[in-house]
């Protein structure tokens, strides 16, 4: 049986293309990562970098066409979601591994009342009566801190604010206690203060629950605020993986440190945010070598020949750049010979 | 029980003042209601149901009591819509043929949406080759004339007021399916369609309970304004004699019947004429105040 030293979760080369008119998108092009019960795992990089495609791709949600998952393997407690017909899919989904979406505002259903919303998630995977599911749909809502819940419960969407709609997305995500969820941007578009607070939720029923969390999300202070580890995308690959306090204090990746430095300080004067010159390769038309050598400071031949491999540095921390590896010593010297 | 009351606190910024539930469907109706020809329309609509419902009360005659002594009498205070060419009382003979008329008009309606919104759910939630076979018959269909499919529709079964309702709705349904397939074209992008997905439900359980009720309005703007050409098409097809026949008060049959004496005696086709058309004229400016009040853009 499924052994809980093992992850819950396993992505291995995971590809997820787009196929439209304009040729094959490589959305998703090749990651890997793994998930433990109870772990946060951060994956940031910025908008169309495949994050999003990536949490879908978990899910099986990715639109097809022109979605398609083209090679890899995603392990939930050892067995393939790729594989799977969509009646075990159905019966993962929303039970073992649910998912928190960006947009509070438009992820309820408009017509019907929450309570009932939270009821159906509940309906869909235990064998509730109407009575019981009521029941404990309003004891979920209490769970994530919303106010005189029995009310609350029979209203629609448009009576709720962003910050409550969005606890009760997560009280529906939850209802079935799932082993891993997956937070697609959870506060992007929520006030700080809410955030904050929808962080905290999150947190603590993570501790609750003791499920993995995938925090995807393009904000570094959420990196930091909640994750243990960080794998940073970029143009479809993971270009670095490290333990959180690892990835802040020593970035090793170009672009990690480009995105870092890019954060404003607080005590520091600075006239100018620090930014990373020039533009995303088209998912359309990648670059042979590095995906990030064309803005990249330490460009070097090689960068544009081959595509550096994710290497395993030290513990934890995998870097997906020609800098760190023995071909790059190679290099130097050869030049210096010249 | 004095020690309980202590220990609770008011709960003053907990909880706000909710607007109610029925607030939404509130603000509906005052939107309607502020379209004065849609109010007028439903006025209509409300008494042609009331003296439907009410017509064995109400008529001062039976429908198919003959009088040959006092055949096509003019409009007098016995007879006030006066008598036919046999002697019928008109104005009983129009109050029971709301019955059919309306009867017909709402069942082919109601037919034809049916089968009309499954196809268009169909259609627009799987795409790819459903809704191409699917909207491609719905193509061939709108190519007829509505008259001329209903007409042969009804060649095939033969004429009866029950054909006339399958008929009538027959050429309903490409119209509901286009409606309703756009709308959930637009419906199942929404965000919350994949978060319900993400939660495990089944495509079932996605198109009648999530997207279904949220194409509604769109539908039911359709189904009044099909309504007023629905029942058209029927009186049409009875004045054809292909619907209702004689001695039924099928307002179309009725027509049909004083036609041969549009000049002797002009007020027994022109009395159910007048029934049709502001019946139908109830529906269509009801129908078109609807669409304005669902219409997100025309509230303030």
């Amino acid at each position: 049986m499924y052994d809980s030293d093992k992850p819950v979760l396993e992505v291995k080369g995971l590809k997820t293309h787009l196929t439209t008119k304009n040729g094959v998108s490589k959305a998703v092009d090749g990651i890997d990562f793994s998930l433990h019960k109870g772990e946060t795992l951060g994956i940031v990089g910025e908008s169309g970098c495949g994050k999003s495609m990536t949490s879908l791709s978990i899910l099986r949600l990715i639109p097809s066409p022109p979605g398609k998952i083209v090679d890899g393997s995603i392990l939930f407690k050892g067995k393939n979601i790729v594989e799977m017909s969509e009646d075990q899919l159905r019966k993962i989904r929303g039970n073992e591994i649910s998912m928190i979406f960006q947009e509070p505002m438009t992820s309820l259903n408009p017509v019907i009342p929450v309570g009932e919303q939270i009821a159906e998630a509940l309906r869909l995977h235990q064998k509730l009566g109407k009575k019981d599911a009521w029941q404990n749909s309003i004891e979920m809502l209490k769970l994530v801190g919303i106010p005189s819940p029995e009310k609350r419960a029979k209203q629609e969407p448009f009576q709720l604010s962003g910050g409550m709609r969005q606890r009760v997305m997560i009280a529906m995500a939850l209802a079935c206690r799932p082993e891993v969820l997956i937070a697609d941007e959870p506060t992007t578009a929520l006030d700080v203060t809410i955030q904050a607070q929808i962080l905290e939720l999150i947190k603590k029923l993570q501790a609750k629950i003791g499920m993995g969390v995938i925090m995807i999300t393009h904000d570094l202070g959420v990196v930091a605020e909640t994750c243990d580890k960080v794998a940073v995308m970029y143009a479809g690959n993971i270009v670095e993986h490290a333990p959180t306090e690892q990835l802040f204090s020593d970035p090793k990746h170009p672009y990690t440190k480009g995105l870092l430095n890019s954060l404003p300080r607080i005590y520091e004067d600075q006239d100018e945010l620090a930014t990373i010159e020039g533009n995303v390769p088209s998912p359309y038309h990648l670059p042979e070598g590095c995906r990030f050598a064309s803005r990249c400071a330490h460009r070097e031949a090689i960068c544009d020949r081959k595509l550096p491999e994710l290497i395993e540095q030290s513990d934890g921390v995998k870097v997906r750049c020609w800098m760190y590896t023995d071909q790059w010593a190679l290099h130097e010297e050869k030049e210096e010979v010249l | 029980m004095s020690l309980e009351v202590k220990t609770v606190q008011p709960n003053v910024i907990v909880n706000p003042t909710v607007s109610k539930p029925e607030s939404k469907l509130k603000g509906f109706l005052s939107q309607l209601l502020m379209n004065k020809a849609a109010t007028v329309g439903a006025f209509i609509i409300i008494i042609y149901i009331l003296l439907a419902v009410f017509a064995p009360l109400i008529a001062p005659y039976s429908p198919y009591e003959i009088d040959l002594e006092n055949k096509m009498m003019p409009p007098s205070s016995d007879h006030w819509m006066g008598t036919d060419d046999k002697g019928r009382d008109i104005l009983s003979r129009i109050l029971y043929g709301s019955r059919l008329s309306m009867g017909v008009g709402f069942a082919a309606v109601l037919f034809g949406a049916f089968i009309g919104i499954i196809f268009g759910l169909v259609a627009g939630y799987y795409g790819r080759w459903v809704d191409t076979v699917i909207m491609r018959i719905m193509d061939v269909m709108l190519a007829f004339p509505g008259i001329l499919l209903a007409l042969a529709i009804i060649a095939a079964l033969g004429p009866s007021l029950i054909n006339v309702t399958i008929a009538v709705g027959a050429f309903s349904v490409p119209l509901f399916a286009r409606i309703v397939r756009g709308s959930t074209l637009e419906v199942k992008r929404l965000e919350y369609i994949d978060a319900i997905r993400s939660l495990g439900a089944n495509d079932f359980t996605i198109i009648f309970k999530h997207i279904f009720p949220n194409i509604l309005s769109p539908i039911i703007v359709q189904a009044t304004l099909r309504l007023a050409t629905a029942i058209l098409s029927a009186a049409g097809l009875s004045f054809l004699g292909l619907g209702a026949q004689p001695p039924s008060p099928e307002w179309g049959t009725m027509l049909s019947s004083g036609r041969d004496f549009l000049f002797s005696a002009p007020f027994i086709a022109l009395f159910p004429g007048i029934a049709i058309s502001i019946l139908v004229l109830g529906f269509n400016i009801f129908g078109d105040g609807l669409r304005d009040a669902f219409d997100p853009r025309m509230k303030k």
